[in-house]
């Protein structure tokens, strides 16, 4: 018995009329298709994004609590002022001190997985790479908890030489979420140095290049715009983080300041208003990415 | 080769050190799992199964364990339907605003997720909606599309159109055609981006602390309770389930793809 065989021979069934019906319409067929998913993105997403920028621009009655829906731009005056300026301030500095972490950390692993392990080891290191990447992130953040703790195993360890260890704090947010994000760098920048072809480095070879000239000159140059493009993400989930944070310190991000005003303060027009900074300057990011190249890197 | 021996014997050490840097937290909370003592210090006090029979006995985390999975899996049934749709949408038809759909349907991913978290609460505030387990399943159902999506439109491009022209000069209407010939070439990768997406659920908890309302998922519990000094060698024990949970899921499906990459690529 073949297969061939089995295959349903057509009937002028109501489905079949439908099927033949839509054959000859490819606009309703893509239709069809499209509807449910754009009008989830529509309703479900940019919606709720559009009510979340109307609501910046409203205000919450002090005595009701109630939501005043007229437009002012009290919220955002309230962001210049204490202690606002210095928790965006903090949130980018840590943005860019985790960012420089990844990359400096990613790029020696990643270059060893793309040009000098083995093809057999290569997809192996991958997959060792990207696997804690789905390790659950609240428990991983937990995990550091647990090793920064005051009789925990780094100070355990650092005892015997006279050292301690940082403690919860904000070395150790940038410990935690250099720890985090690192996968998010490694596998952009694996793949950028996986594509240089070897032939250019022959060339670099031949031309008298040594290998830090040719690192230097050659490999630096074509990885940079993968190093971006691993910074897009490093940068937008350090900007958006207010879990991690609260693990191993006490210390206020923008995250936290705009969870706060959600859950204790209530105001849901200031955190709004304050959610568009961390939007804004993401945006500002993915423009500045792409002009260098990020987008062709990912 | 341009590299040096001295710098590769460096470099090997290096990623050998960054590897372990990796994984030893994930190792040590395993370990903490089964820490005799109920506290933080090192080294475990001795090695004990006692916490996995008090931690499965306790009410709370067998009802966040639920609502993970409740969530997990409507979350998941919601991204695998407009998923799918919107990947055949955009890789066999030709439309106005198609870069359009395929760039918005990563935007929940690329923002920051306190962003998405807001966004969905003021709008549920805005239309009076009660946060519950449905704004929850909505909320990671939002993020989650674009794992299916993903998986799906990899398979489709690399998925000849010719072999469903091919089914459609054999006679096959529109739904054999996706019956024999796209969806049978599609499932595999169905299942990995379903995989990837009820992974990602399961974990997630920066948009969930926002549209939860009262209800606590396994990663809220946990979020709630890990200051609770007597709750610590529970917490560690819901740790450990909750990397299993989301690790075994995202294992198959990588393989899955991977199985993929050998047929299908080059072609």
């Amino acid at each position: 018995m073949t297969t061939t065989g089995e295959f349903p021979s057509p009937r002028p069934s109501t489905t079949r009329r439908l099927a033949t019906w839509l054959h000859r319409r490819p606009r309703t067929r893509l239709a069809a298709l499209l509807a449910a998913p754009v009008a989830w993105l529509v309703i479900a997403y940019l919606g709720a994004l559009v009510l979340m920028f109307i609501n910046a621009f409203w205000s919450r009655d002090a005595f009701t609590g109630q939501v005043v829906r007229e437009f002012t731009l009290d919220n955002f005056i309230e962001l210049t002022q204490d202690p606002y300026p210095e928790i965006t301030l903090r949130t980018l500095g840590m943005a860019v001190a985790v960012t420089v972490a990844c990359a400096l950390v990613a790029f020696p692993i990643a270059y060893f997985m793309a040009r000098i392990a083995r093809p057999r080891w290569r997809g192996l290191l991958v997959v060792a790479v990207v696997m804690p990447l789905w390790a659950s992130y609240l428990v991983k953040a937990y995990a550091w908890r647990l090793i920064l703790a005051e009789e925990g195993v780094l100070n355990w360890m650092l005892g015997p030489l006279g050292l301690k260890g940082p403690g919860y704090g904000e070395i150790a947010v940038w410990l935690v979420m250099t720890y985090l994000w690192l996968p998010f760098m490694i596998i952009p920048v694996y793949a950028g140095l996986v594509r240089i072809p070897d032939s250019l480095l022959e060339a670099s070879a031949d031309l008298g290049g040594r290998s830090w000239m040719t690192f230097r000159r050659v490999i630096l140059p074509l990885a940079f715009p993968a190093v971006v493009a691993g910074s897009i993400f490093t940068f937008s989930l350090t900007l958006g983080d207010y879990i991690a944070v609260q693990l191993v310190s006490t210390t206020i991000f923008i995250g936290n300041a705009i969870f706060l005003n959600v859950g204790a303060a209530g105001d849901l027009p200031l955190a709004a208003a304050y959610s568009l900074v961390p939007l804004g300057i993401i945006m500002v990011y993915l423009f500045v990415a792409r002009k260098l190249g990020a987008f062709e890197a990912l | 080769m341009t590299t040096g021996r001295g710098t590769r014997i460096a470099l090997t050490i290096v990623s050998a050190l960054i590897l372990v840097f990796i994984y030893v937290p994930i190792g040590l909370v395993f370990l903490y799992a089964f820490n005799d003592a109920a506290s933080a210090a090192w080294p475990p006090a001795g090695l004990t199964l006692r916490w996995f029979g008090i931690a499965l006995s306790n009410t709370a985390l067998q009802q966040a364990f639920l609502a993970s999975i409740v969530a997990a899996l409507g979350a998941t049934l919601l991204a695998l339907t407009l998923g799918t749709l919107a990947a055949l949408a955009v890789s066999r038809y030709h439309f106005f605003g198609r870069e359009t759909v395929s760039f918005v349907v990563i935007f929940p991913i690329a923002l920051p997720g306190i962003v998405t978290g807001i966004a969905l609460l003021t709008a549920f505030a805005q239309i009076g909606f009660p946060l519950g387990m449905f704004t929850i399943i909505v909320g990671h159902a939002t993020f989650c599309i674009v794992l299916v999506y993903n998986n799906a439109i990899a398979r489709l491009r690399r998925t000849a159109r010719s072999f469903e022209e091919a089914s459609a000069d054999l006679g096959a209407d529109t739904f054999q055609t996706f019956r024999y010939v796209t969806f049978p070439a599609l499932r595999t990768s169905l299942l990995a981006g379903a995989l990837l997406a009820f992974a990602l659920s399961f974990d997630e908890i920066i948009v969930t602390l926002f549209v939860a309302g009262g209800v606590k998922t396994l990663p809220v519990w946990i979020f709630q309770s890990f200051r609770l000094n007597n709750q610590i060698p529970v917490v560690n024990v819901a740790g450990l389930i909750a990397i299993l949970l989301s690790v075994i899921p995202v294992y198959i499906a990588t393989r899955l793809s991977a199985d993929d990459d050998v047929t299908g690529a080059r072609g």
